[in-house]
């Protein structure tokens, strides 16, 4: 046994075996993850974002929407009942970073997409009290006023690749293109053919359209913050998931 | 110090500025390009003065022998300036929930201007006091002058031109979505670089201490520095897309993500506000309190359970989220167990004033910090509790979780800063060694208190009504409310919550006046006669 007095004479001591202390909690809780099968099952239905899409996302968390909305619906009854089936780990394995948000000033996310129309995604960034009188969130009208900057856009899947996402040679090739594509709805063929359904099996379709309704020749950052929130949990199909089923009986 | 070593340190200056020149002239995108500038600008303006020391022979007449605590005092000044600007922007942010009409242009909307008050609060409040305090407490408790010389000088600003890269950027939409840790990666690695010689400086100073023993206060700076180095590094590892430009993508995704960046903070929490603020208490409490600290034995054991304990705490802030049940479970375990650590500590630093609790009465300075220590066993039971996941599955999301943060933030943070802040005042910048008004500080301490209990009391009530909101039935099984009507039930809550934040600035700025005064070396007219110059 080492007197304590030892490590109070000495800084260097002080200092490794504090270090070591610290590491210990870190390394039992985080690095198994990383191994672990179950950390993240594997879903059918999960596809990289579009580019117009991680272009939205870039610009939800360029704006610190996720400070009072998450994206993490709890398994409870409530939760499940408001927002949809509580999410899974495979549902935000293509995240980098993850925004499941640690507050609720605001609704979760998870699974927004689809559930209004772009029309009232629109008006309601424009001016929220104008569609819900009780809400507090700000006015993101700007949006629709600044052109989307994506002249970068192929730069940014391939970042993503080198992190583990699966964009191919043909997504970051067709990147620029595809991106137009689905902001415009126009020539979308290619587009439907790298992110469609029948590729990665999603419940649903790409979407692809004028999102920001402003029927102008440019994209604007509206178009890409609604594209995004509109797919958001679209992915997984839930509907094949039947409690009955004696298979789930164990 | 000898001329080499400054032309030498100027020759590392002229270095940045010509990197920051390429930077500039390279950026792809304006955010980036602007960052450039301001450290080109900080380059040649630390060059500037630099050169007119040298040039004028001024630094000759800095005695090597003294103590170097001219940057304890520039600490001191930016400790009080950065916290009247974050308490501002805490008051600022708040009245944006009470009253959406604030949010008045893309610059000021809350999800941009949330991280500048926090970052603001923790990192150049909180860590100017830290950094500032740290650099007092190890030349005293080691009788030795800051080691390595001008390093110091260059932690203090590198450390302010960090938060005036984190601000600016959050305003101008560079954030990286990590609670408490948004910054940009090239921010990072600035942030780092001026870390590891702060590090430097505490440990180099440790070594060439003149005395035998390390006192306590120390090894919390110390597990401090190091955990925070630790933390910041782990947690910031991301790619940028291109090295001339801000944007940047998380190595980790999803739920290893998500456990990484709450591993970084909550100890954020229990390292930077916590550990640090810890080695604060064993200082300055015992110092104004003219006793020793209560228990050597317990310092140990407080010590040695707190670190270890704290790490593995991460976990609660995800409860039945997508992360694995057995690292939610171990989290609330662990959790529950850092009540005692905490409490310990608690206890220790409290029964200091064994003897002289009558002090209480006479010494506004004392009460400050025994009130943060009090705060701080409250809000170190408050969080265990929380931790517990069916406690949890309540406040999890609610206002709940932003109560208990400010009553350790503006309770123990807060509390035991300006405490410590009155003590280097009287210390280090009164001639008479006394303040120009206790009568101020009782003020301040009474607003502070009150503006405390304000918030904390409207969060409870706010975040306890919101969850159980969300959660009600009516008797055929449906949803009593919509979303929105529970954001309508907390307009009066997030009204009072706001005053309680604004009582709490006006506190500071009486602070800051009595320091102003204080450094003039007024003593108020009223209390000439009343109180003695204090040692």
């Amino acid at each position: 046994m080492i007197k304590h007095e030892k490590i109070e004479r000495s800084a260097t001591l002080l200092l490794i075996l504090s270090f070591l202390v610290v590491t210990v909690g870190g390394l039992v809780e985080i690095i198994p993850l990383f191994w672990l099968d179950n950390t993240i099952e594997r879903v059918k239905g999960m596809r990289p974002y579009t580019p117009l899409e991680l272009a939205g996302r870039n610009i939800y968390i360029r704006e610190g929407c996720y400070l009072c909305h998450s994206q993490m619906i709890r398994p409870f009854r409530d939760e499940v009942e408001r927002y949809g089936h509580y999410s899974l780990a495979a549902e935000s394995m293509y995240d980098h970073p993850f925004q499941w948000g640690s507050k609720r000033t605001g609704p979760d996310l998870a699974r927004v997409g689809g559930k209004y129309s772009d029309q009232w995604h629109v008006q309601h960034l424009k001016d929220p009290q104008s569609v819900v009188p009780e809400s507090v969130m700000p006015k993101y009208a700007f949006l629709a006023e600044r052109e989307l900057k994506f002249d970068d856009i192929a730069d940014h899947l391939k970042v993503n690749v080198k992190l583990g996402v699966p964009y191919d040679e043909d997504m970051i090739k067709n990147a620029k293109i595809d991106l137009v594509a689905q902001a415009t709805g126009e020539n979308t063929e290619g587009l439907i053919k790298r992110y469609g359904k029948e590729r990665w099996g999603s419940a649903t379709e790409v979407k692809a359209r004028d999102f920001g309704l402003d029927g102008k020749e440019k994209i604007t950052e509206m178009d890409a913050l609604v594209a995004y929130l509109q797919m958001l949990g679209t992915l997984v199909d839930f509907k094949t998931f039947d409690t009955t089923n004696v298979e789930n009986l164990r | 110090m000898s001329l080499t070593v400054r032309w030498l340190e100027m020759g590392v200056l002229a270095l940045g500025a010509l990197l920051a020149l390429v930077m500039a002239a390279k950026a792809v995108d304006p955010l980036y390009a602007f960052h450039s500038w301001i450290f080109f600008a900080a380059a040649v303006l630390g060059l500037f003065f630099m050169a007119r020391n040298t040039f004028s022979g001024a630094y000759l007449e800095e005695k090597e022998t003294e103590y170097m605590d001219k940057v304890v005092k520039y600490g001191v000044v930016a400790t009080v300036f950065w916290g009247i600007v974050g308490f501002f922007m805490g008051v600022y942010v708040a009245s944006e929930l009470a009253w959406p009409w604030l949010n008045l242009s893309e610059w000021l909307n809350f999800g941009r201007l949330r991280p500048v008050h926090t970052s603001a609060v923790i990192f150049a409040f909180g860590g100017n006091a830290l950094i500032a305090t740290s650099f007092y407490v190890v030349q005293r408790t080691n009788r030795a002058r800051l080691a390595f010389g001008n390093l110091a000088w260059f932690v203090f600003w590198g450390y302010q031109l960090f938060i005036v890269l984190a601000a600016t950027s959050y305003v101008l939409g560079g954030s990286q979505s990590r609670e408490y840790a948004e910054p940009e990666w090239y921010i990072d690695v600035w942030l780092t670089i001026v870390w590891v010689a702060y590090l430097l400086i505490f440990f180099g100073t440790l070594v060439k201490r003149n005395v035998s023993h390390i006192y306590v206060a120390n090894w919390f700076y110390l597990s401090f520095i190091v955990t925070i180095a630790m933390l910041h590094l782990g947690n910031n590892l991301a790619l940028p897309v291109s090295f001339f430009g801000t944007k940047s993508y998380s190595l980790l995704s999803g739920a290893p993500d998500a456990i990484t960046q709450w591993w970084y903070g909550h100890n954020a929490v229990g390292f930077f506000l916590t550990a640090g603020f810890l080695g604060m208490m064993y200082y300055f409490v015992p110092k104004q309190a003219e006793r020793p600290v209560y228990s050597y034995r317990l310092s140990i054991v407080h010590f040695w359970a707190l670190i270890f304990t704290y790490i593995w705490a991460g976990p609660h802030h995800l409860h039945y989220t997508a992360l694995p049940d057995w690292v939610q479970t171990l989290g609330m375990v662990m959790s529950v167990i850092l009540w005692m650590p905490s409490w310990g500590g608690m206890i220790n630093g409290l029964m200091t004033l064994s003897g002289a609790w009558d002090k209480l009465r006479t010494d506004p300075i004392l009460r400050m910090m025994v009130i943060a220590v009090a705060f701080y066993g409250m809000s170190t039971f408050e969080g265990p509790m929380m931790s517990i996941k069916s406690v949890n599955a309540l406040s999890h999301f609610t206002d709940w979780t932003i109560g208990h943060v400010h009553s350790g933030a503006l309770g123990w943070v807060g509390m035991i800063t300006m405490g410590s802040m009155y003590f280097l005042m009287a210390r280090l910048f009164s001639p008479s060694g006394r303040l120009y008004s206790y009568r101020l500080v009782s003020w301040h301490f009474w607003l502070a208190t009150l503006g405390i209990v304000l918030y904390a009391a409207a969060m409870w009530v706010s975040g306890i009504m919101q969850g159980l909101m969300w959660r009600e039935y009516d008797d055929q099984g449906f949803l009593v409310y919509s979303f929105a009507e529970t954001v309508e039930a907390m307009h009066p809550y997030y009204v009072i919550r706001a005053l309680g934040g604004l009582l709490y600035l006006i506190g500071a700025v009486i602070m800051a006046w009595n320091f102003y005064q204080t450094a003039k070396g007024r003593v108020s007219a009223a209390e000439a006669e009343l109180a003695p110059a204090r040692a």
